[in-house]
């Protein structure tokens, strides 16, 4: 079970306006945050990471508590056990493919799991700059799951990418998030691409939810 | 021509290279992601060596740790140590001179590494000392290079503040540059050219060095 609750002043140019935000969610399921740019979808997975810090809330994942402004609780980033896939997939250049989920996860059995999960096996040797972008994609996903994360945070994933390529590994995130059966939070501003993967969708419209809906697959 | 003016000076380049290695990289990290006000104060202040007099510097050093004075007379009794006319003084002297050199080069190389590979490092658990061996040291080579070598060139080069506070002790506080001044003042311009001549091959050799590494760098 994932819950949350935030609160936090955005500032957006010389306007600001508030996030406020909350849900919960059963564990193994797909969450989809949709949204226009601006509406505070990165931040609501920052906070999560927690490498932003709400003004107020909590965040309980499980029988963890990793945030809560009540009590004081604020779980550093390093040891609240996410997966995070930034939308530029911040990937190590000075290390290879399985260098990169090696440095998460020192199981060298696992990361070749992984690397197999992800298809990248041909690839582990090479450097970031050597990639694709759909290669950089799942180097960033691979390297997430490393950890056996309890959420896995993904910011607009698919958004690098052509539209085609975007499909193809749209299909295969689901299907590794099934195969891993890790709880998960999408940040899209695609519409289509959250309902189509995520079993159920919020939208977020200047910090507030919109309409909330379970596509109950 | 003597070997124990370059024996100091390049003693000197590598002390002052080694403390301002470890000292700046704290600093400059802080200080690349400062999001405070105060950041600019320490900047200014660490870049004041830039703009100010080396012989200015170097009498505020030496009217500091002079046995006469309180801080020079306590470090002595304390610690048996002595900053001036001694090889530890020049050393705080180039360590003070130097300290822009370094600093400016590190809090570049820091801020070129993307805040979003850190934040990765640390969304997978790794504190900040191992994020900052294993993460920004490997992708800021060209700024670690750049220190070092301009703050050991400036070093082993450096002049006023290391005469003011270290004098011209043979073969403790006596450097290349100081021999040269030494010669010229004794117009014995055979030896002063033949140190200058040494000194600035070393120094073109140096810069030659760094400029190739970085090309090198910027390849990969």
């Amino acid at each position: 079970m994932l819950g949350f609750s935030f609160a936090k002043l955005l500032r957006a140019g010389r306007q600001s306006f508030a996030l406020e935000v909350e849900y919960s969610l059963p564990e193994g399921a797909f969450l989809g945050v949709r949204g226009p740019s601006g509406s505070g979808k990165t931040t609501l997975v920052r906070c999560m990471a927690g490498l932003e810090r709400p003004d107020a809330g909590y965040l309980r994942v499980g029988p963890e508590t990793w945030y809560d402004s009540k009590r004081r609780i604020d779980v550093p980033p390093q040891l609240r056990n996410v997966g995070l896939v930034p939308q530029d997939y911040a990937l190590f250049p000075n290390m290879t493919v399985l260098g990169n989920i090696l440095y998460a996860n020192s199981d060298r059995e696992h990361a070749l799991e992984l690397l197999a999960l992800t298809r990248l096996e041909g690839q582990a040797r090479l450097f970031p700059r050597e990639l694709s972008g759909g290669q950089r994609q799942r180097t960033s996903l691979a390297r997430a799951l490393a950890r056996r994360p309890s959420i896995l945070l993904l910011d607009e994933p698919l958004s690098a990418l052509d539209e085609e390529l975007r499909e193809e590994l749209g299909d295969e995130l689901r299907r590794i998030q099934r195969a891993t059966g890790v709880t998960a939070v999408m940040v899209s501003h695609s519409g289509s691409e959250t309902s189509r993967l995520c079993d159920e969708v919020i939208e977020l419209r200047r910090g507030r939810l919109d309409g909330s809906r379970s596509l109950l697959r | 021509m003597e070997a124990a003016p370059f024996l100091v000076s390049l003693r000197l380049g590598a002390w002052v290279t080694a403390i301002l290695l470890a000292l700046c990289f704290p600093l400059a990290w802080a200080l690349a992601r400062a999001r405070g006000r105060w950041a600019i104060f320490i900047e200014s202040l660490a870049s004041l060596p830039l703009v100010l007099s080396p012989t200015v510097l170097g009498f505020y050093l030496l009217a500091a740790f002079s046995p006469r004075g309180q801080l020079g007379a306590f470090l002595g009794s304390a610690f048996g140590l002595r900053l001036t006319f001694s090889f530890e003084g020049i050393v705080l002297g180039g360590c003070v001179s130097g300290l822009p050199f370094m600093l400016n080069a590190l809090k570049a190389g820091i801020s070129g590494v993307s805040a979003g590979i850190i934040e990765a490092s640390y969304s997978l658990g790794k504190g900040r000392i191992e994020t900052a061996l294993r993460v920004v040291v490997p992708n800021m080579k060209g700024a670690f290079l750049a220190g070092v070598v301009t703050t050991f060139a400036h070093a082993i080069g450096e002049f006023g503040i290391v005469l003011m506070i270290g004098g011209s002790v043979p073969g403790v506080t006596r450097t290349v540059s100081i021999a040269v001044y030494e010669r010229v003042e004794a117009l014995d311009f055979t030896g002063a050219r033949a140190y200058s001549i040494i000194l600035v091959a070393a120094s073109y050799v140096t810069v030659l060095a760094l400029n190739t590494l970085q090309r090198v760098e910027a390849r990969r």
